[in-house]
């Protein structure tokens, strides 16, 4: 089992380190800021309401994602580094989750 | 180019049962243990939300265009990072020495601005003037609207009720936050410095680029953090209803 690289594919749009080139980099670092840009400007459009909730959520979650996947490196790197990541992620959240829940619905307001 | 030898994985290539090097699982292995801390953390300040006895309130002393600027900064810095390890694993010491310095320097100044909004928390001063409508006030700005009472409308209140630790539920768990956040940031930027100066010694280089992939890994991290901090405390903080 190859656990050094994940995706050989991937490495076709990469330079020959196995790596993205600076310009790729770039390119996310762009991604980055205007995904931040839109997240303030939605912020300030008030006729959204709650839906405002989902929409952050998401630009929030592609803006992790990015740096997880290119900077991070998880997308060209062994599996085996996104389950210890990803899995501490998942029991993080899941404990978040249940927190919630439990002082949402088993605390006296 | 890259060196003979260089490994771009950060000599990942080991004599290991994984086939991994096995510093750099460790080092995943802290991450996912660190999402789990920040995770307990986010999880205190939603729960504690909207349970503050007294102000002020996230409405009342977050400064949205400002936090959004220094997370601006904290985003190119990974981009800089990112470019210090590439230019390194290329072979080009100068290039890795001008971002990874660059990198360090952005995180400084996401530093001072989180010690310029501390500051700007903890001396927050309510200020309006009492011909404002009640319905425009904010609810901590409500509970001095008794200060109103035999001025005329020109009357202005200043009342200095800043926001510390010790204030509310709210800014308990909200320094607790941001404050290990910004340790996290503190100790990457000692982490980044060391390693410029160790680059001069002779101690990085693109064969031994492993030192500075793990430092680049937690740089990320901390990062991919800040991302999850600005939108759940800052844009939904000020956010009513949430």
């Amino acid at each position: 089992m190859n656990l050094i690289t994940k995706d050989p594919k991937a490495q076709s749009d990469t330079a020959h380190t196995g790596h993205p080139t600076p310009l790729t980099y770039f390119k996310i670092a762009l991604i980055l800021s205007i995904t931040t840009a839109i997240e303030v400007g939605v912020f300030y459009i008030e006729w959204l309401g709650h839906g405002i909730i989902p929409v952050l959520v998401i630009l929030s979650g592609l803006k992790f994602g990015l740096v997880a996947l290119f900077y991070m490196h998880l997308k060209y790197d062994s599996p085996l580094f996104s389950w210890f990541f990803f899995g501490g992620l998942a029991l993080a959240t899941s404990v978040f989750i249940a927190v919630l829940g439990l002082f949402k619905f088993f605390v006296a307001q | 180019m890259l060196e003979a030898g260089a490994d771009p994985h950060g000599e990942n290539s080991e004599h290991t049962t994984t086939g991994l090097n096995h510093r750099k699982l460790l080092m995943w292995a802290f991450l996912g243990s660190d999402c789990m801390f920040f995770g307990t953390l986010i999880g205190t300040y939603l729960v504690s939300k909207g349970r503050s006895l007294v102000g002020p309130y996230a409405v009342d002393v977050f400064d949205i265009p400002v936090t959004s600027v220094s997370t601006f900064v904290l985003l190119m810095s990974s981009m800089s990072m990112v470019l210090a390890y590439a230019a390194l694993t290329r072979g080009s010491l100068k290039g890795f020495r001008i971002w990874i310095a660059s990198t360090a320097i952005m995180g400084m100044t996401f530093l001072s601005f989180q010690v310029f909004e501390f500051y700007e928390f903890a001396n927050h001063e309510v200020h309006f003037k009492c011909s404002t409508p009640i319905s425009d006030l904010t609810e901590h700005e409500r509970t001095f609207i008794d200060k109103c009472a035999g001025q005329d409308a020109s009357h202005e209140v200043e009342e200095q009720h800043g926001l510390t630790p010790r204030t509310n539920l709210f800014g308990t768990t909200f320094f607790v936050l941001t404050g290990f956040h910004g340790a996290h940031v503190t100790l990457g930027v000692v982490w980044l410095l060391s390693l410029l100066f160790y680059s001069f010694r002779g101690g990085v280089t693109a064969k031994r680029n492993l030192d500075v992939d793990l430092a680049a890994l937690y740089w990320h991290f901390v990062d991919v953090v800040w991302i999850v901090i600005f939108t759940v405390v800052y844009l939904f903080g000020v956010f009513p209803g949430f």
